[in-house]
């Protein structure tokens, strides 16, 4: 099983895009070597603007050239893209509908040394109360490069949320990606995992620690969120579990929780950063002091169903 | 091209309309319209290649309010100019109205740019003329900034981006009416010298008086054959100009005048009604 970071996968798919699409065109705050744009600049070197370290000018500049007929690729650190530049995303590219793309990397603790002021965990929160904003988290390599792709066909503003570190490969090349669509990776009973990003991986590897089959489900598009399959889950399951390396606050379990409410058909249990900041450290020493790998997935099922 | 004796009386007209529709709406900012009329209307009526025809086209010129709060000043001209009708203003920050407090490119034909939050609007126009520099286009792109305004940080970075790009087919106008909200910019948090930090930032300067027909022109003239740089019109200009009460009035910055002032305004005004 290979490994790649969903940020290099960002990378590699933006290549490729922005010299098949000529109207496509990449915008970046001086980390292009780490959000991986670099490889957009080396395709394609006319269309790729490093905007120096101005996030909020970089987006508002991302509005001019998409009001300008532009599909904008903008791209830096989930802290400071959807952070430090909420509110240009906000006015400038959520409330006119223009097509801006918005790839944060270096979303979520897996950040690891750089520590808590580089480590978004607010950030799904923060676009999923745009209005017209789309929010999406790919889990691998191959819906990454299949989401890179399917948004450049979506008209209006798009947060793809990326991570830093290698992850597992999850899917193969018959992946197909719909937005508004979760995936069920194992049909099971009792328990429905629904899990996006690295957490994915995590539920995996916990579902063969489990001495019975929990139903796992990745859910990649974050909103607009698959609404029949979530309740088909809640229907068919004693409780649904929500992974995310995310704060608990306004991430995935959120979006379940708000859009569950009204049925009153299983319990919502969710597992994701608490109210904490992170810190610095190995991802892997992070995952474990902040409960998000899975053994605490198996711990939680086994806590719940007793 | 329109001579000065027309500029007049559309100004004249535009400015009408300014206080009417915020008196109407009871709501908006006469102080910071009246002050760039002028301007805006020698750029709609002598400058841009806007018209009936190509407004709901990118093949144009194009112009961001980044002030977005003067928003009744781009409804206005857009009215005189025929691309909205001048009926509609009165509609203005009314409920179900296209005519929003701070402008929405979604709703009306001619607004190029949402704006409202300051600040981001010059950014819009670095973006629409990196657009335009990539398609190789002859379109210029315009755009209206407060003097207040240039107290946000994100004016900077614009500044910045336009001239590293070397955007000459961009110009800036600041409407330096030296008053905000509370007060005059030079006791609130004074952004000057505008100029000369414009001119360090990589940008050619023109000053002038933004009210002098003869220097608007020749300052948008001269911005065209400006090469390698983006350009900056630096207009001395009088908040609420050509209403007496309101001018130079801080106060009046984001009040509307009541129905005896308004009587007043348009009395101050009537001369050169063009109906």
């Amino acid at each position: 099983m290979t490994k790649m970071a969903t940020r290099e996968a960002y990378g590699i798919a933006l290549a490729e895009l922005i010299k098949e699409n000529e109207n496509v065109v990449v915008l970046d705050a001086d980390l292009t070597k780490s959000t991986k744009t670099i490889d957009a600049k080396k395709a394609c070197p006319a269309r790729h603007f490093n905007m120096g370290i101005q996030e909020g000018n970089m987006m508002s500049t991302a509005a001019g050239l998409a009001a300008s007929g532009k599909i904008v690729y903008a791209s830096s650190f989930a802290i400071f893209a959807a952070g430090r530049a909420y509110e240009q995303i906000r006015n400038s590219i959520g409330y006119p509908h223009l097509n801006v793309k918005i790839c944060a990397t270096h979303a979520g603790i897996s950040v690891g040394e750089d520590g808590a002021s580089h480590q978004a965990i607010e950030d799904l929160g923060l676009m999923r109360g745009i209005p017209n904003m789309k929010v999406f988290q790919p889990c691998d390599e191959t819906e990454t490069k299949a989401i890179i792709k399917a948004v450049s066909e979506i008209e209006g503003p798009c947060y793809i949320r990326l991570g830093r570190g290698a992850v597992e490969d999850v899917f193969d090349e018959n992946y197909h990606f719909e937005c508004g669509k979760g995936i069920v990776l194992q049909k099971g009973e009792k328990v429905a995992i629904v899990a996006t990003g690295l957490m994915v991986q995590e539920a995996l590897k916990a579902a063969k620690e489990l001495e019975f089959a929990p139903t796992i489900v990745n859910m990649p598009s974050i909103k607009p969120i698959d609404e029949e399959l979530l309740i088909e889950l809640a229907k068919t399951h004693d409780y649904i579990l929500t992974c995310e390396e995310h704060s608990i606050i306004n991430g995935l379990g959120s979006a379940v929780c708000e859009t569950l409410a009204p049925y009153n058909l299983c319990k919502i249990i969710r597992l994701g950063v608490q109210d904490t900041f992170g810190e610095s450290g190995k991802t892997s020493d992070l995952l474990e002091k902040y409960g998000l790998n899975s053994k605490f997935i198996v711990n939680k099922i086994h806590d719940i169903i007793k | 091209m329109y001579n000065k004796e027309e500029l007049c009386k559309y100004s004249n007209n535009i400015r009408k309309n300014i206080v009417k529709m915020i008196a109407h709406a009871k709501s908006g900012h006469p102080g910071g319209s009246l002050s760039a009329v002028d301007m805006i209307t020698c750029l709609y009526f002598n400058v841009m290649d806007i018209n009936h025809e190509n407004v709901n086209s990118i093949e144009r010129d194009r112009f961001v309010l980044s002030k977005g709060h003067a928003s009744p000043l781009l409804y206005a001209v857009l009215a005189e100019k025929g691309l909205i009708p001048e009926e509609e203003l009165m509609t203005f920050r009314q409920i179900n109205s296209r005519l929003q407090g701070h402008p929405n490119m979604n709703y009306v034909p001619g607004v190029d740019m949402s704006t409202g939050s300051l600040g981001q609007g010059i950014s819009c126009a670095v973006g629409m003329a990196m657009a335009n520099k990539l398609d190789e286009n002859n379109h210029r792109v315009y755009v209206l900034l407060g003097d207040g305004e240039c107290e946000e940080g994100q004016v900077w970075e614009a500044a910045m981006a336009a001239a590293h790009y070397k955007l000459d087919n961009l110009c800036a106008m600041i409407d330096y009416n030296e008053l905000q909200i509370d007060g005059s910019i030079h006791d609130v948090m004074d952004p000057s010298p505008l100029d000369k930090k414009f001119e360090a930032f990589g940008w050619h300067v023109i000053e002038i008086d933004g009210h002098d027909y003869d220097q608007i022109e020749k300052a948008f003239e001269e911005a065209k054959t400006v090469k390698g740089c983006p350009t900056l019109i630096f207009a001395h200009t009088t908040k609420g100009k050509g209403v007496s009460f309101m001018e130079n009035q801080a106060g009046w910055h984001g009040s509307a005048p009541n129905e005896e002032q308004l009587k007043t305004a348009l009395e101050e005004l009537g001369g050169n009604d063009h109906d």
